[in-house]
């Protein structure tokens, strides 16, 4: 056998393109006759439209036209939202594209001007008068739930959007008899995606046929295409979306947002291409927003360390309306994850959705599950500061003990595969955990805090089972498809329903290929993100790409070798049951000469001369792989941080992460998406978070109020993996996407909480920044 | 306004509007849109072109400043069917992920390696304060320009 390429660092293929300037992102997307538009946003988080004059900026140099919510009415659906928890009353508010009454956040949708530059669209904006009421507003989600706060919908009374429950277990019980109980109320931050491409859309309309193409920067075509065709009726077999070059997500390029339609309908009304890009800032106050829970939460143990129960009050807050997967973050994919990696008895999880006058809240890297692992962890180190036991050891005698097959947990989930003591094992022994907390102790003796963080998780991902993307109110389908295709040269093509944007599978699919099927990894090229050549697919993000869409593509791979296999025998005069596969080739059991190579199969499939009897033309095959459970990987973490007590300032001296996400097909690639979700954790921990002033004026309205990492503010990140396959994946492989998110803003929280302990404190609101670190530390001082 | 910039070594004499930023000239006018807009406040350095031997960012910049200048972008950096050791060394070392804002990382890196042939990692990562990356979390940029460093001096 020759070296196997899947599990081999290969240089990416799409870095070509991408190094070199000669990438198409969407708007770089030039089209002859092409139109700008720009957006009118409320300045105001609440108010009543009395009237609206665009007068003055139709007639501005370059306007071609200006729209109100008066024009779209009755031609634009409302903007749908697709996750609608069961048994959750959810309220499922009218969410019009351009506003028509009332505008309920700042950043929403009022007018457009389409201009034949994207300059005369900006100034004609300023020309359009909107004469408004202000009305009360409110942002912080539990406020919003308080009786008399503002109320933003008709027929979501208390601003209550939804409200879910899950439990499993007696969670009543193991409190009433708890030896004791830790509480705490966590407030998860609004945090802003900031992928650095901004959004953007090129609609373009063709009258004489009917049919809308849209460029547009999406994480999942075929969902675009889905609601795009209720919002504009126009059929789904006549809209192409196209996102092959997306530059990044983090879940903000999941949903189907209110400014790609309104430029649809400009292309529609005009007949001309219409192109739509936000500016930065206008992406913070209209791309969605990540977290914002207010969360009390509780954990009860027996005075041995055993935890027997964990729950929670969450109010999460939706924004002003539900955005396409908005509702499922905080339920399903936060809800159901209260045991972790630990052998928990009992969790209940009491989450009410909540409307408030701000961004709306979707899927944001982790979606549900860094604030899951969060509410775990920290419970966790204060149950262990309140026993007096080394919060490792605490962990390590709560682990849920090694299983390969199906591991039932409170929830009603079942975990696929686990075996969280040796990853712990292997991150503890690298830092040599027992000398760092013997440093720690030496540096505290000189007045320097210097915190250890260790958390251990288990996580939830490539999603899902369709059945239970249906059970669990996701208005679609959570399966993969591909087509797996050779042509009469030999080389071959993937067409994938997936869309990656930064993922790496362009490379990751062909290893794959390449290593089923012994053709060249150059031979084979991967087609995505474009709705008219590929095959049905739901996208990419929840870790899925991988699991769900590599299952896909190794199915379709093997019934390709299956038939090109046949094809070979009947070449050879064999008998089917005698040729075998190796390398590549085809040949007769027992006389490794008499063979033939896969490439001569797709020429003579493609030819079709001499084909078996009944045996169809074409060398290619598609298939179908709706998961029969999800994967859930794992892995521990560990911080190290100084914090300076005389100016709060925090330091991250190390962070190693160890994970464990299965068999790795391209370990370079598994790295990266590590590092990154590291940081990004990281930086909701330390530097990045939405502030809203009581009227909600969304003060971080640009990069340069909103802190994101930079190079400077971050070491390098240790790596270490364990390899536990699942058992129901095709691969065995597991996600690795979010596990970064999910597992740093926990370890470096309570990093910080550790240094801080001998100064009194114990808590302080995310994002820790200096000059809260200090204010907590002069309060304790001072008291 | 007349304008005449050389880009990528090729000359340009083009009528702006004296409001156009650099960053749109480039991008729409001459059609080079491997620049990058990430934002609108000078933050990202997306947009970062080498302009007279030096970095700028070209959002920050109206195109009519860029008047009798010699401006290289990310298409230009190398003769076409080569990389520059700094390409090749984002690309090896898996210093980019979505892309966006590799143009202006690999422009930022250029001029950072000419200047300082032998940078500390601590100077690399003070040398990229400027440039925004969402996806990588840094480590395999600064791995990458390090390792850029490392090829040129050789
Ligand atoms: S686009 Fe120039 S700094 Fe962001
Ligand atoms: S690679 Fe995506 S922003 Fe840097």
């Amino acid at each position: 056998m020759t070296t196997r390429i899947f599990g081999s660092g290969i240089r990416r293929r799409e870095d070509p393109r991408l190094i070199t300037g000669g990438a198409t992102y969407t708007d770089d997307v030039k089209l002859p006759g092409m139109a700008f538009a720009a957006i009118l946003r409320s300045p105001h988080a609440h108010a009543k439209i009395n009237s609206i004059d665009t007068s003055a900026a139709a007639a501005a140099p370059g306007v071609v036209a200006v729209y109100t919510g008066a024009d779209t009415d009755g031609v634009l659906n409302p903007i749908p939202c697709a996750w609608i928890p069961p048994d959750s009353d959810v309220k499922a508010v009218d969410h019009p594209a351009l506003a028509k009454d009332v505008v309920r956040y700042q950043g929403d949708a009022v007018a457009v001007v389409v201009a034949e530059n994207r300059y005369q669209a900006e100034d004609a904006l300023e020309l359009i008068k909107v004469d408004y009421s202000i009305l009360p507003a409110v942002v912080n989600p539990e406020a919003a739930m308080q009786p008399g706060a503002p109320q933003l919908h008709e027929d979501a009374p208390n601003n209550q959007a939804f409200h879910w429950v899950a439990a499993g277990g007696d969670t009543d019980a193991a409190f009433a008899s708890a030896d004791v109980i830790v509480k705490d109320t966590i407030v998860h931050q609004r945090l802003i995606p900031n992928a650095m491409e901004p959004r953007s859309a090129v609609a373009t309309w063709t009258e004489s046929m009917g049919e809308l193409t849209l460029w547009s920067t999406s994480q999942n075509p075929h969902i675009c295409r889905f609601l795009a065709s209720l919002v504009t009726g126009v059929a789904e077999h006549k809209i192409r979306v196209i996102a092959t070059e997306v530059g990044g997500g983090f879940g903000s390029k999941i949903p189907v947002y209110a400014d790609e339609m309104i430029t649809s309908f400009c292309s529609m009304q005009l007949g001309r291409p219409v192109k739509w890009t936000a500016t930065r800032s206008e992406g913070f106050q209209a791309t969605i927003h990540g977290r914002d829970h207010v969360e009390h939460v509780e954990m009860a143990a027996t005075r041995e360390g055993k935890i027997t129960a964990v729950r929670s009050v969450i109010y999460a807050g939706m924004g002003a309306y539900l955005s396409t997967a908005g509702p499922g973050v905080p339920t399903i994919l936060h809800g159901l994850m209260y045991c972790g990696p630990y052998d928990i008895a009992a969790t209940k999880a009491d989450i009410y959705g909540v409307f408030s006058n701000a961004t709306p809240v979707d899927a944001y890297r982790g979606a549900g599950r860094p604030e899951a692992t969060f509410l775990v962890e920290r419970l966790v180190d204060l149950l262990a500061v309140e026993l007096g036991i080394d919060p490792v050891e605490l962990r390590r005698k709560n682990l849920i003990p090694k299983f390969e097959d199906g591991h039932d947990v409170a929830s009603g989930i079942t975990y696929d595969s686990g075996d969280y003591e040796p990853i712990l094992n292997m991150v503890l022994g690298h830092v040599d955990y027992q000398a760092l907390r013997q440093e720690q102790a030496r540096m505290r003796e000189h007045g320097e805090y210097m915190g250890i963080g260790v958390t251990c998780y288990s996580e939830i991902c490539g999603l899902g089972p369709s059945q239970v993307a249906g059970a669990v109110g996701f208005g679609g389908g959570l399966w993969e498809s591909a087509i797996v295709r050779f042509h009469p040269t030999g080389k071959v093509n993937v067409y994938t329903g997936v869309s990656p944007h930064g993922q790496g599978e362009e490379t990751t699919f062909a290893q794959i290929v390449s290593d089923e099927l012994g053709v060249d990894v150059d031979d084979v090229g991967i087609v995505h993100g474009d709705t008219s050549n590929t095959p049905m697919g739901w996208g990419t993000y929840g870790s899925r790409t991988t699991a769900v869409g590599a299952a896909a593509l190794v199915l379709a791979v093997r019934k390709v070798k299956e038939k090109a296999r046949l094809l070979a025998a009947h070449l050879l005069e064999a008998a089917e049951a005698d040729v075998e596969y190796a390398d590549g080739k085809f040949f007769v059991k027992g006389s490794p000469d008499q063979s033939k190579t896969i490439q001569e199969m797709a020429t003579m499939a493609n030819v079709a001369w001499n084909m078996p009897e009944g045996m169809e033309p074409g060398l290619e095959a598609s298939a179908f792989y709706d998961p029969p459970n999800f994967v859930y990987p794992f892995g521990a973490h560990v911080a190290v941080v100084h914090v300076d007590p005389d100016n709060g300032h925090i330091e991250v001296k190390r962070y190693v992460a160890g994970d464990d996400c299965g068999p790795q097909i391209n370990p370079m690639i598994v790295e990266g998406q590590v590092h990154g979700g590291v940081v990004q954790g990281a930086g909701q921990v330390l530097w990045e978070g939405a502030v809203y002033d009581d009227n909600g004026q969304l003060l971080t309205g640009s990069m340069t109020d909103y802190a994101l990492p930079r190079a400077h503010m971050f070491p390098n990140i240790e790596t270490l993996f364990t390899v536990t396959p699942s058992p129901h994946n095709p691969l065995g492989v597991k996600g690795i996407g979010e596990t970064g998110a999910i597992a740093s803003t926990a370890t470096i929280y309570n990093a910080v909480m550790d240094a801080l302990r001998p100064l009194g404190v114990t808590g302080i609101d995310m994002p820790l920044t200096p000059e809260k670190v200090w204010q907590a530390i002069r309060e304790k001082q001072g008291s | 306004m007349k304008i005449q910039v050389t880009v990528n070594g090729k000359a340009h004499e083009k009528d702006v509007d004296p409001r156009t930023l650099l960053v749109h000239f480039l991008r729409e006018d001459l059609g080079l849109t491997g620049t990058k807009v990430g934002c609108d406040t000078s933050q990202c350095g997306a947009c970062v072109v080498n302009m007279d031997g030096t970095t700028v960012k070209s959002c920050t910049c109206l195109a009519v400043q860029a008047d009798g200048s010699q401006i290289t972008t990310i298409e230009g950096l190398s003769p076409k069917g080569e990389l520059d050791a700094v390409q090749e060394a984002f690309w090896n070392n898996h210093g980019l992920q979505c892309g966006y804002c590799t143009a202006g990382m690999i422009m930022t890196a250029v001029e950072l390696i000419d200047k300082n042939p032998n940078p500390t990692e601590d100077q690399v990562r003070e040398g990229l304060k400027g440039n925004i990356c969402r996806c990588t979390g840094y480590h395999n940029i600064v791995k990458a320009v390090l390792a850029a460093a490392e090829a040129k001096r050789s």
